[in-house]
């Protein structure tokens, strides 16, 4: 009996929990509001990429002519990131 | 409550299988309704494997021995301390703690994709609810893996803890081995994820890349405090003997340092795809093999608790998961190209793939090892085993390879190391690895071993790069801030705390392997059979058999031993003297008499060690209890049919007549020099993982106003 009982109110506890989404009862969250997430990490890698490019040339671990190659490239990519930020508002 | 403990896995099985479901539609339809769902079930599984163990804990707390796991593997002279830990020591327990650790792991990782990567997610979700229902049905639909099975009638004593895992390491060792094994998990699922998606760029990688460093930590910590446990409790003197399971631990740690490097060069440079969710299958089968040896009995091992009938579908999951993982690798091969190519053998991502070599070929040698005596008796009829020494013919000259290696790694350059890159960055590490040498050779006896000679050059030589890596690296931040030295610094590696934590565990293992080579080379270890007033020597120790010890009740280190026999040694060492007392301890027996029973049961050795920077003094004794054999029949059968307090005090009466004709006690000493240097290193990877793993603001304001400023700049322009 306490077993069926406990089987019966955590299987209930349960269904409900995981069939909120499918009746509308919570902000499944925008693809907008996804894809700014999205963006937001991406430049957060990037940026620390490009620190990190910075730190190795400071430090003797990147020539000049690859630091500058791949500082450029980065910062070009960080400016896309931050252009498509700007087209989600 | 067992019965509400059997409800809890019944709907926790239900319930992952919807989130199997849920997140397989989610994948294919791209419902976000039916993805949320999924990841809410994964919560609903956390909650679930919580309460199902708070009952199995506070059964063993309360000693209900109507629970069969509690009667197994507890009892109620056993201290609470143990009690607490004896979950993991049974197979049911221990798949509990593996299906808890996921549904944790799990939700704590939906939580924080729940806002990303919304392709890769819900099939995150489903294989991460696959893991967890194989194990769910594990405990479900086999006897001997029901964690919430019950005894009727009620027995009336449990059979108590093995006492060989009363051991406060023991304490933590489990969980923290299958914190790893089930960490890595994660990143799996998310590799899976990214390959059905063919979005195999970095995303999944920046996901969990915390979580395989958590899980690299723990695995490699656990593995720390076995060998701890092995060299302070098993009473051998060794703290690493290539057991099965040992080596099933180190396997995945391997192929995870070996993930957690090339993925930096994935995130840097696009290479590597194809390696890294390679090893990442790798790393989680490799982990599932873990499990499977500990759990089937499969191999001999110190480890493996019994025979087990969960061997099978262990094996049968095991190849699923290589088989399917292969095949989707195979049909995404077109995904996982390059984004570059190597430039130069002489660049940081060519060290990257050669550490990366070494550590897969370390691991190969050892699965070979480990699995040899299953292949010779497959091929011959015949199980052989390869031994300690074969393992370390081939695992010092790759150890000491990776050791060159880990300090290469920092400070090579990217792309192509020019001539002026090597003498800048080189210069000084080099230097540092012939002045050890030098030293060593005409200061110290290490010349009579080449290898622990290589082996302290080449740390030298790292420890060297690592200090020259936080010199210059501070010293570029104060040339940009002008800062002060130490707060610029504490500001660089606050900023960089991956690199910089990085550099720390380099360092840590490099001490570790430090530790490993000087005493595995210049330990001295001595057996010998001695009768109070005797002695023996034991490198530059002198130990004389002072008299021996005879308790009842007084084992000092709690682990609710009944007996302990030991022996007070006199130390001598030069001008130093100290005394220690080594024992073993006897624990009771469930199927002799009332009296032999004291004496028949499992004994543990109480090993003395006394730690020293440059080297330690280990002692271990082994009384010889058949000398009381004749009182203990004599005892047996005057006092059979006795009450419980008569046969107490014949126990007492043996036992005091070892202490007062002491027969010749058996002895091992070992002087070992470094041991503890192994502990300080693992110490200081934990340091530098936790670094690593220290969470850091958002990037908004880690950014500093100059790359905003010039970013701001660059933006207007393009």
């Amino acid at each position: 009996m306490e077993y069926v009982l406990a089987l019966v109110v955590l299987a209930v506890l349960v269904t409900v929990v995981v069939a909120r989404p499918w009746v509308g009862g919570e902000d499944l969250g925008g693809r907008v509001d996804e894809r700014r997430s999205e963006l937001e990490a991406a430049k957060e890698a990037k940026y620390r990429e490009i620190r990190d490019v910075q730190l190795d040339h400071a430090t003797g671990k990147l020539s000049e002519e690859d630091y500058k190659k791949t500082d450029r490239e980065l910062r070009g990519q960080a400016i896309e990131i931050l252009k498509r930020l700007d087209e989600l508002d | 409550m067992a019965a509400v403990g059997s409800a809890c896995l019944v709907v926790a099985f239900l319930t992952v299988i919807y989130a199997a479901g849920a997140g397989l539609y989610a994948g294919r339809t791209g419902s976000r309704a039916a993805a949320v769902s999924g990841r809410r079930a994964i919560y609903c599984l956390a909650g679930l494997m919580l309460l199902a163990t708070a009952i199995l804990e506070a059964a063993y707390l309360r000693t209900d021995l109507s629970f069969r796991l509690v009667a197994n593997n507890s009892s109620t002279d056993t201290p609470t301390f143990y009690k607490l830990t004896a979950m993991w020591s049974s197979q049911a327990g221990s798949l509990m703690l593996w299906v808890l650790l996921l549904s944790l792991f799990s939700s704590a990782v939906l939580y924080s994709t729940r806002k990303s990567l919304r392709d890769i997610t819900p099939w995150a979700t489903a294989v991460l609810a696959v893991v967890a229902a194989f194990f769910l049905g594990l405990m479900l639909f086999f006897e001997e893996a029901r964690p919430f099975a019950t005894l009727m009638p009620v027995p009336a004593e449990g059979n108590g803890l093995n006492p060989l895992l009363r051991h406060p390491a023991m304490m933590f060792h489990p969980p923290m081995l299958y914190t790893g094994y089930v960490g890595f998990t994660i990143p799996f699922a998310f590799a899976v994820g990214a390959l059905i998606t063919r979005r195999t760029g970095a995303d999944w990688i920046h996901a969990t890349r915390r979580f395989a460093l958590i899980a690299w930590s723990f695995l490699g910590f656990g593995i720390l405090l076995g060998a701890l446990w092995s060299f302070a409790e098993l009473g051998w003197g060794g703290y690493w003997a290539w057991d099965p399971v040992e080596n099933a631990s180190l396997m995945p740690w391997l192929t995870g340092t070996a993930f957690l490097h090339s993925i930096m060069i994935q995130e840097r440079r696009g290479m590597l795809k194809l390696w890294n969710v390679s090893l990442v299958i790798g790393t989680f089968v490799l982990a599932l093999l873990g499990t499977f040896l500990v759990r089937s009995g499969i191999l001999q091992s110190i480890h493996a608790f019994g025979e087990s009938t969960v061997g099978g579908p262990f094996l049968i999951f095991i190849g699923i998961v290589l088989v399917g993982s292969v095949a989707l690798v195979i049909t995404r091969r077109t995904d996982l190209r390059p984004e570059a190519k190597f430039d130069s053998l002489a660049s940081r991502e060519a060290v990257f793939l050669l550490n990366n070599l070494v550590l897969v070929a370390l691991c190969a040698f050892i699965f070979w090892g480990t699995f040899f005596p299953l292949i010779s008796e497959a091929l011959t009829g015949k199980s052989e085993s390869l031994g300690p020494p074969w393992f370390g013919l081939v695992v010092t000259p790759l150890a000491l390879v990776l050791v060159l290696l880990s300090g290469i790694g920092p400070v090579i350059a990217w792309r192509r190391a020019t001539v002026a890159n090597l003498r800048r960055n080189f210069a000084f590490p080099v230097g540092a690895l012939v002045a050890t040498l030098l030293v060593l050779i005409f200061l110290t006896p290490a010349a009579g071993s080449g290898t622990s000679l290589i082996m302290f050059s080449f740390v030298g030589f790292t420890v060297a790069v690592v200090i020259q890596e936080f010199w210059r690296g501070s010293a570029a931040r104060r040339s940009m801030t002008g800062e002060p030295r130490g707060v610029a610094l504490v500001r660089l590696v606050g900023r960089n705390r991956r690199r910089y934590g990085g550099y720390l565990v380099h360092v840590g293992i490099a001490v570790m392997l430090l530790g490993v080579a000087a005493s595995s080379a210049f330990a001295d270890q001595q057996d010998a059979r001695l009768s109070p007033g005797q002695s023996m020597k034991a490198g530059e120790y002198t130990i004389t058999y002072r008299k021996p010890t005879a308790e009842i009740l007084g084992d000092q280190s709690g682990t609710g031993a009944p007996i302990t026999l030991g022996a007070i040694l006199d130390v001598q060492r030069g001008n130093r003297h100290f005394v220690v007392s080594p024992s073993r301890n006897y624990y009771p027996s469930g199927d002799a008499g009332p009296i032999s029973r004291f004496f028949e049961g499992e004994a543990t050795s109480e090993v003395v060690v006394r730690w020293g920077l440059l080297g330690d003094f280990w002692a271990a004794v082994q009384p010889d209890i058949e000398a009381l054999q004749g009182p203990i029949q004599e005892a047996e059968s005057r006092f059979a049919d006795s009450s419980g307090q008569v046969q107490a005090t014949a126990i007492q009466a043996i036992v005091q007549s070892y202490a007062n004709n002491p027969p010749p006690a058996a002895f091992r000493v070992i002087d070992t020099p470094m041991v503890v240097w192994i502990w300080l290193g693992g110490g200081i990877v934990m340091m530098g993982a936790l670094t690593a793993l220290w969470p850091g603001g958002s990037g908004r304001r880690r950014l500093s106003s100059v790359y905003a400023a010039r970013l701001g700049r660059e933006l207007e322009r393009a």
